[in-house]
């Protein structure tokens, strides 16, 4: 549970500090004076609901991955029959194709902020092929793996490696609802404005995934 | 008004009620008297907290209530009090937990002259293993699990093999000797506690975990289970007797050995149905059981306990009560069966002879007998077939009769009362769900529905030819 | 130190809050059922989490049947009576406690205290609800199912739960499960919008440290509870791998109905581990809201600013953030390494300074204040009084050594009923007796109330203290029947009839209180916007019940925290938080004076 403390403890610190800073120096019960004088400003008009929102979503998802890394630590350390797992080239390649996303989805957010319809258009899609490229690519691995006699039953370490890339992956098909969105957006011909908050939204996601993949991915290469 | 004066009441009344009532710990019979100290340094802080918060909130309610022209102090913060609560706060959480920490010290350290029992928790009943001559405990492995070899115990490595095993639900422990109790569970999670003892611990399957205690008071004591651990969890009871270093010393002299366990000779079929031949003219020639001489079938029951109910008749476990005539008269001829030989050898015959369905005598409604027996279905099988892992007899095919008779004794405590009946007792308190005589009625007439087609005593006389 | 400096940079022009496009559905189906409201949703969760509520409390008494009158009902079983322990548990901690706290008073709550329309993603709320139906749908199927629901304890504890012997091992758990990772899909999904809005979608002026201590433990709870869940729902995922394919997180090699299982090597200990890693922040989950209301509870029926506001705030936050360590201390007698006694002791123990801290708090609010007997205020003494007593047996079963003796005993069954069920409810019932009014326009009756509250309070406090201690003699918890043992004295059975006689009082007077509810619906006396003169924003609205989008043409502009009661020289004893500092009438006498 080290693992989930010192990220919880991260998070938590964050929060909480945000929150003191707030409110240490507030003394809460005195009142405005004038109602001509200005009200406080509390939020900013770039902290939109949906940016909060992802990045509320974001920590839960931290919260998800940082557990079942622990769990998977803890299984690995308590348990005596732990046999890793081998890990098939094809997975260096996925990750390839997933980096591919991220840069695409960037690159598109990059020409949604400069008003490049056509670009953002193919960068958009091409995200989205490659995040099910990605998706694909790690169904084969499964393939490879239960063919070679690696079932999910057979070991603790097969079971981790199938659980943790089936939550990975399941996150990025969730995240393509939120492309599909955009895209189904852009292609209804509406403003770049309004494309440019789901676009954004999406690379950040899958920005993240990226990094939960790298960790992920990590886990398996070093256990 | 009212309010304040409930809380008052109240308040006063949970104290009296805390000096007054019958409940309180059971009397102490181990080392962990600190234990109790600790509680009771948490109920006179705990309690003097609880008091002047309640007061000092009555107090306000009385002298703050609604009044027409009263308005209420505006008073945001006040550091100072804050603080000086915050401090005093935790003096008094110090307090409690100081000496808590400090037992705990003690708690976990066992002391190097303590002796080693292995507590093993099983659906749902205890055993026990004590090291042997070389003080230490064989490996053990889940797969080794078998009928011979109840604890898995590793037969090729030598520290196994002095290893004596207790495996009934009675333990005997030297009194002023500490202990450490090493917990390991055969399937799920148990909890062995005895409460005069304080310490306890859950068994936990794939792993050990430890207590240590040293009683210092003899006698009798109720182990119960403390962690839910299924459908028989309320009814996993063991002993535990705390004796002077010779009778301990006597008693375990008198356990086998594992080794001694797996040398033993397997019983000869042939000896025993000469010896059998005393039985036949109660409970007939192929031991079917006979009405008439109100004996049960014996042909299709398991070893163990066939074993078992023939020492319990020979000790007067079982057949001593006054109500139970027949089982009287079963005495006499199992105190003549003296010689663990004989008895192996007419248990080895008993498991060659065919189980044939029986004529069913009892009617009943067999519906409410099916949803009754599900709670019987998790030892002795949802065929009723029985399951010696949880020394659970068969029950499909024996004599409807019989099962009748002997529910109602188990309800009525003719039957299992016995301290030395060690799994009786389990039926007793499973026989009160059982409420009344068509229930009963109902359950054994579904049980009889079980065995309509008897594929039966396979099992058994497997292992005979083993 | 000092006030917040509000220069000219620092300013927004009023119109910073954008204004929200709301769904506003002309039909009755799309105002009601399918609706994006909060408000309604609120209503929504409300009415589902009391329907399967009231399950667990009949369940609750069968319970108590067996156990004050052993075998008077045949349904009993022991495999039954083990489905009702872990039904009613379940029910009540997840789906009744942690629904009707976050689902029903955070949703409606949350937008009118924060000054907004709506929550931040109405569409996604609604959704919220829909999962939540779905998971207590499964949940009730788990009743029906041949072999019934499943009898592992609320805890779910492997290898029993997926062990043969336990009843409901088919398909009761595997629905449980379902069920359980249903509910936490459909968790997030309101939470993230409770958790959103707070942050914001705050009206003007609407600083963190004027917002209503009833926002801030909704929000703080919800937080942890984003936080937790993922907990549970890994620990859930896992386990139905472990019962359907067969894998090993959990289950270590052993026997499985006198058979060796197919499993190897898996640790009991781990599913314990990330379980309480959810199940004791779970614990403030649902009290971390009860705290929040309670306190509003208390100023305004007191006509009194909240003592120590700012702890408050920072004793919500700190307890939150604490509740994530302390989780091993349900574990002491796991097995687990011992020495993490140590640790986890401490920071239990140290968790009760903040909790504490609230206590006095609260009691000093009351302290020279001008206290109305309203039904709420009962309501919340009674909280306290219970709160206080659960929280002191806390004290023995964190610390330890205390633990040892009194884990898995009655002494639990009565510290948590106390702390965390009759604690939470009560404050519940305060919280109906006070938003009712706001929700309907109109009161609920005030005599039948009183019935319900005292029958209620007298009634839990005399089933849940004397179990203390039984739990102190050693009498386990999840026993079917006691049967003959040597340690427990026969006055328990005594008493167990007299703690079910009491269990059955206090249902029926749950049965007035739903009849009251429906009673005063119709003909409940209207109670006007304002009733109990109280300074949050949901009393300031234009139109009681308010409508969708809740404030008029205007989002409220808020100059002032919530607790301004009797503030001095102000002619009203209440000043609400959206009336400009002008616009504040004063006494005759003090007009010039003002406050300092």
């Amino acid at each position: 549970m080290t693992i989930t403390l010192i990220v919880l403890a991260l998070m938590m610190a964050v929060f909480v500090g945000w929150l003191f800073s707030q409110s240490i120096n507030v003394r809460p019960w005195i009142a405005e004076t004038s109602r001509a004088r200005p009200l406080p400003r509390i939020i900013p008009p770039s902290v939109t609901a949906p940016r909060v929102g992802l990045v509320v979503f974001l920590a839960v998802v931290t919260s998800v991955f940082a557990l079942s890394i622990s769990a998977y630590i803890m299984r690995m350390e308590m348990g005596t029959d732990w046999r890793s797992v081998p890990e098939p080239g094809l997975l260096w390649l996925n990750t390839g194709v997933l980096v591919l996303a991220s840069v695409a989805l960037q690159t598109a957010w990059h020409a949604a902020k400069h008003g490049k319809r056509p670009l953002l258009r193919r960068t958009l899609v091409a995200g989205g092929i490659l995040t099910v490229a990605f998706v694909i690519g790690q169904l084969v691995v499964w393939r490879q793996l239960s063919a070679a006699g690696y079932y999910m039953t057979a070991n603790p370490a097969n079971a981790f490696f199938y659980l943790l890339t089936a939550l990975h992956a399941l996150h990025l098909l969730g995240g393509l609802v939120a492309w599909g969105r955009a895209l189904n957006k852009l292609y209804g011909g509406a403003e770049l404005a309004r494309v440019r908050a789901g676009v954004e939204l999406c690379a950040v996601y899958w920005h993240f995934l990226l990094l939960v993949w790298a960790v992920l991915f990590g886990l398996v290469l070093t256990t | 008004m009212a309010m304040a004066i409930a809380l008052i009441v109240l308040a006063l009344g949970s104290v009296v009620f805390f000096f007054l009532s019958p409940w309180y710990l059971t009397p102490l019979a181990s080392n962990w008297g600190a234990i109790d100290h600790t509680i009771t340094i948490s109920f006179w802080v705990t309690g003097v907290v609880y008091l002047a918060i309640t007061f000092f909130l009555a107090v306000a309610l009385i002298r703050y209530r609604y009044k027409r022209h009263r308005r209420s102090l505006y008073e945001p913060e006040n550091k100072k009090l804050e603080v000086w609560l915050t401090v005093l706060t935790s003096l008094g959480i110090a307090a409690l937990l100081a000496p808590g920490l400090f037992v705990w010290g003690s708690f976990v350290t066992v002391p190097d002259d303590a002796h080693e029992v292995e507590v093993v928790g099983q659906q749902w009943h205890w055993s026990f293993r004590f090291p042997g001559e070389d003080g230490e405990l064989g490996p053990v492995r889940a797969s080794l699990i078998s009928d011979d070899n109840p604890y898995g115990i590793d037969p090729d490595d030598p520290r196994g093999q002095d290893d004596i095993l207790v495996r009934s639900p009675r333990l005997m422990l030297p009194i002023d000797r500490p202990v450490k109790m090493t917990l390991r569970s055969k399937d799920v999670i148990h909890n062995f506690k005895v409460p005069p003892f304080r310490a306890k611990m859950d068994a936990i399957p794939g792993q050990t975990s430890y207590f240590w205690l040293t009683p210092t008071k003899t006698g009798e004591f109720e182990a119960v289970c403390a962690e839910l651990c299924g459908i028989g969890h309320f009814a996993m009871r063991g002993r535990v007797e705390v004796v002077d270093q010779q009778t301990f010393d006597e008693w375990l002299a008198g356990k086998p050995t594992f080794g001694e366990l797996a040398a033993r000779e397997p019983g000869d079929p042939e000896a025993g149905a000469e010896h059998f031949a005393r039985c036949v003219a109660c409970h007939g020639p192929q031991g079917g059981g006979k009405q008439e001489t109100n004996a049960p079938r014996l042909a299709g029951l398991d070893a163990e306990y066939l074993k078992r109910q023939l020492r319990n008749f020979r000790i007067g476990a079982r057949g001593t009560n006054e109500a139970d005539r027949f089982g009287q008269q079963m005495r006499p001829f199992a105190t003549s069966l003296q010689d663990e030989d004989v008895i192996a050898d007419l248990i080895a015959y008993l498991e060659t002879l065919p189980v044939e369905s029986t004529r069913p005598t009892i009617a009943g409604d067999v519906e409410r007998g099916k949803r009754l027996y599900r709670t019987c279905a998790s030892c002795h099988g949802p065929e009723g077939q029985g399951m010696p892992a949880f020394n659970a007899p068969r029950l499909a095919g024996m004599n409807d009769w019989y099962l009748v008779r002997q529910l109602q004794h188990f309800r009525e405590g003719v039957r299992g009362r016995h301290p030395e009946d060690w799994y009786g007792n389990q039926m007793v308190d499973m026989t009160q769900i059982l409420v009344d005589e068509a229930a009963l009625r109902d359950v054994v007439a579904y049980i009889g529905s079980l065995s309509e087609a008897p594929a039966v005593a396979d099992a058994g006389r497997q292992s005979a030819e083993e | 130190m000092g006030e917040r400096e509000y220069d000219a940079s620092s300013y927004v022009p009023p119109a910073e809050v954008g204004e929200m496009e709301l769904v506003h559905p002309k039909t009755f189906i799309g105002k009601y059922i399918w609706s994006q409201d909060a408000k309604v949703i609120a209503i929504q969760y409300v009415i589902t989490a009391t329907s399967i509520g009231l399950v667990a409390l009949v369940l609750s008494l069968l319970m108590r049947l067996q156990l004050g009158f052993p075998n008077s009902l045949t349904l009993i079983d022991p495999s039954s009576y083990l489905q009702y322990v872990t039904m009613h548990g379940m029910i009540m901690v997840i789906y009744l406690l942690t629904a009707l706290f976050l689902g029903g008073f955070g949703n409606y709550l949350i937008p009118l205290m924060c000054g907004a329309r709506d929550m931040a993603f109405p569409y996604l709320n609604m959704l919220s609800y829909w999962v939540y139906l779905v998971s207590v749908l499964l949940l009730v199927v788990g009743f029906f199912l041949p072999g019934g629901s499943t009898g592992a304890g609320w805890t779910l504890y492997p290898p029993q739960a997926i062990n043969p012997g336990t009843p409901g091992v088919d398909g009761g758990i595997i629905l449980m499960l379902v069920s359980l990772a249903a509910f936490i899909i459909g968790f997030t999904m309101g939470g993230l919008n409770y958790v959103v809005t707070v942050l914001q979608a705050r009206t003007r002026g609407m600083t963190l440290m004027r917002l209503p201590l009833t926002v801030w433990g909704i929000f703080m709870a919800t937080v942890m509870a984003l936080l937790a869940f993922p907990a549970l729902l890994v620990a859930a995922l896992m386990m139905l791998l472990d019962r359907l394919l067969g894998t090993s997180f959990f289950m270590p090699g052993m026997l499985s109905m006198g058979e060796l299982s197919s499993h190897e090597g898996g640790s009991p200990l781990l599913f314990q581990h990330l379980f309480w890693f959810f199940g004791h922040p779970e614990v403030y989950i649902v009290a971390l809201p009860a705290f929040g209301i309670v306190s509003d509870l208390i100023a305004t029926h007191a006509r009194k600013n909240i003592f120590g506001y700012r702890m408050m705030v920072w004793a919500i936050i700190i307890i939150g953030a604490l509740s994530f360590v302390v989780w091993a201390h349900h574990m002491y007698v796991s097995g687990m390494n011992p020495y993490f006694g140590f640790l986890f002791a401490t920071t239990t123990l140290v968790i009760a300074v903040p909790t504490a801290i609230k206590v006095y708090n609260w009691v000093l609010t009351l302290w020279r204040g001008n206290i109305h007997f309203t039904v709420p205020m009962l309501f919340a003494i009674g909280f306290l009084f219970t709160f206080v007593n659960g929280g002191l047996s806390g004290l023995f079963l964190g610390n330890v050594t205390v633990d040892v003796p009194l884990s898995d005993t009655y002494f639990v069954v009565g510290h948590f009923h106390m702390v965390m069920a009759v604690a939470p409810i009560l404050v519940i019932f305060g919280a109906i007796y006070h938003w009712y009014p706001k929700v309907t326009g109109r009161m609920l009756n005030d005599t039948l109330g009183k019935i319900h509250f005292w029958v209620t309070f007298l009634g839990t406090y005399a089933i849940y203290y004397p179990m203390h201690f039984i739990g102190l003699e050693g009498v386990p918890r999840r026993y079917y029947a006691y049967g003959e043992t040597t340690f427990i004295s026969d006055s328990v059975q005594a008493l167990n009839a007299g703690i079910t006689i009491a269990a059955f009082i206090v249902a029926i007077a749950q049965v007035l209180f739903l009849f009251n509810l429906v009673w005063s619906y119709f003909r409940g006396r209207e109670s006007g916007p304002n009733p109990w003169q109280a300074n949050t924003l949901e009393w300031q609205t234009p139109h009681t019940p308010p409508r969708h989008g809740n404030f008029g043409e205007e989002l409220p502009a808020v100059y002032r925290w919530p607790y301004d009661y009797s503030v001095p020289g102000a002619k009203h004893d209440f000043i609400p938080q959206n009336v400009p500092p002008e616009e504040v009438e004063y006494e005759e006498s003090s007009k010039s004076g003002g406050r300092a």
